[in-house]
């Protein structure tokens, strides 16, 4: 569930028709944050990949409130999918509180699951990538790292907050609403 | 409103009949794609939607009850037969020139745009073009009448991966920008997985399975488990299709939507339209028709709007 580097943030351009002609794989989507891709291996449907790299996303701080989601249009010709696919997607980020519809114009990003800003959270994940070589070094291999990661938390959970952790966003429903 | 809507539709040639008994009704606003062997029966079903030819047996209409090959018919219909058939000793302006004077409406600047965007030169004569730029012209053609629902034959089996994905993309935008409903045909099922949202299913002249592929996905279901316990447990299914190994034994199986639990030492998984398609292909006498629930599709397809 990768997601693409942010490309240009919306530079007020139209964007361009699609040029079906160039041999590109995908047009260009200038004015939305992120470019969707699917992955044909992975066995999730369609629409649940799209809902899943924008709340992705959001995590990551690549999409912010006021965001604009790829047109219907764009979406479908760069990946040449249903275009009730991409309704449906959106339909359910619209259930979840995470986006809306506006008339005319297209469906934005209401709400943010992410709880820190993309500099924060780049000096946080360079912080961990320095312990992750230390563990590395001690001989720990993947599931041991991800194993004492989930307990060190677990154990700083139920010290802080007397709970086994925080609910999982991952379903969306509680995301935190912005004006 | 269905877009086409068949009802003990036949069509004989000689003594064979290629087509028969063949009720179905696709509902508007969907990219339904027509799936079945070779020598299915699938360009007679089109040939006699588009009103080419005359029924031997039953009726077809189209677009909410308009008579198949009658002029308000042919007005809302644009169809693209296999061979993406054009003049080809004519330039693409010759052809243009043709096609609108043939034509009650044509959207002349809408074509000119997109041919320009495609990079196909108007001098050219249409055989000088690449198999891509001849599907894409006669493609462009066709939406420049500005149809209701756009009839395609086979559109992709000639094209190179590029053009194959070039190509759907010009007919995912018109759905997108201006609600065209569509109709395609193709004996590959694998690379309209992620475009058609209704599928029909012709085998031998008939249709085996009809229906929107949400709701036929939501409906059937793999259970994997004990070919020992198999005969005992698959008395109360619905099995389509089965495949036994001496130890395991795959049952892709109906259901009515509810995922029932599975008995001990078994497990259910969901399954793919092309492994849907094939299992009942393997099984002639297996059928989902007319589709599930056709409340239900009316339901979703009006939320889909």
């Amino acid at each position: 569930m990768e997601i693409d580097k942010p490309v240009s943030k919306p530079s007020g351009a139209e964007p361009s028709r699609l040029d079906a002609g160039s041999g590109e794989g995908s047009p260009a989507v200038a004015g939305s944050a992120i470019e969707f891709r699917l992955d044909p291996s992975s066995g999730v449907p369609t629409y649940l990949q799209l809902v899943q790299q924008v709340e992705h996303a959001l995590r990551l701080g690549y999409l912010k409130p006021g965001d604009q989601l790829p047109k219907v249009r764009d979406a479908v010709a760069s990946l040449v999918i249903n275009p009730n696919t991409v309704l449906k997607a959106y339909r359910n980020l619209e259930a979840k509180g995470l986006a809306a519809g506006r008339p005319g114009q297209g469906t934005f990003i209401t709400a943010t699951l992410s709880q820190a800003g993309l500099p924060e959270l780049t000096g946080l994940r360079r912080a961990l990538s320095g312990w992750v070589v230390s563990a590395d070094a001690a001989g720990l291999d993947d599931s041991a790292i991800v194993a004492l990661f989930t307990s060190v938390l677990r154990d700083f959970r139920e010290r802080h907050d007397g709970s086994a952790g925080r609910p999982d966003t991952a379903d969306g429903g509680e995301a935190e609403r912005v004006a | 409103m269905n877009v086409i809507e068949a009802s003990g539709l036949g069509k004989r040639y000689g003594g064979t009949w290629a087509l028969r008994e063949c009720s179905l009704a696709i509902p508007a606003g969907h990219v339904a794609a027509l799936v079945g062997p070779n020598g299915a029966g699938k360009t007679t079903l089109l040939n006699l939607a588009v009103g080419l030819m005359a029924p031997s047996a039953g009726s077809v209409t189209v677009l909410g009850g308009l008579p198949a090959g009658s002029l308000a018919a042919l007005d809302g219909i644009a169809f693209v037969a296999q061979d993406t058939p054009l003049y080809k000793n004519l330039s693409v302006a010759d052809m243009l020139h043709l096609t609108r004077n043939l034509n009650r409406r044509f959207d002349d600047r809408y074509v000119r745009s997109r041919l320009d965007d495609l990079g196909i030169p108007l001098q050219r004569k249409a055989a000088r073009l690449s198999g891509g730029q001849q599907a894409q012209l006669a493609l462009n053609l066709a939406l420049a009448r500005r149809p209701r629902l756009l009839v395609l034959d086979e559109p992709v089996a000639m094209l190179d991966p590029i053009a194959r994905h070039d190509f759907m993309a010009t007919v995912l935008t018109a759905a997108a920008d201006d609600g065209v409903s569509v109709l395609l045909s193709s004996h590959v099922l694998a690379e309209l997985e992620r475009v058609a949202d209704y599928l029909v299913l012709l085998s031998h002249g008939r249709v085996q399975v009809a229906g929107d592929v949400d709701d036929l996905l939501a409906c059937h279901r793999v259970v994997t488990g004990p070919t020992a316990q198999a005969d005992r447990y698959s008395e109360g299914l619905n099995v389509v299709h089965a495949r036994r190994g001496e130890a395991q034994v795959h049952f892709l199986v109906r259901t009515n939507g509810s995922a029932d639990p599975v008995p001990q030492g078994w497990e259910a998984h969901p399954v793919g339209l092309e492994e849907l398609a094939l299992a009942y292909l393997r099984e002639p006498g297996a059928a989902a028709l007319p589709g599930p629930a056709r409340g239900d599709d009316a339901q979703l397809s009006a939320a889909m709007q």
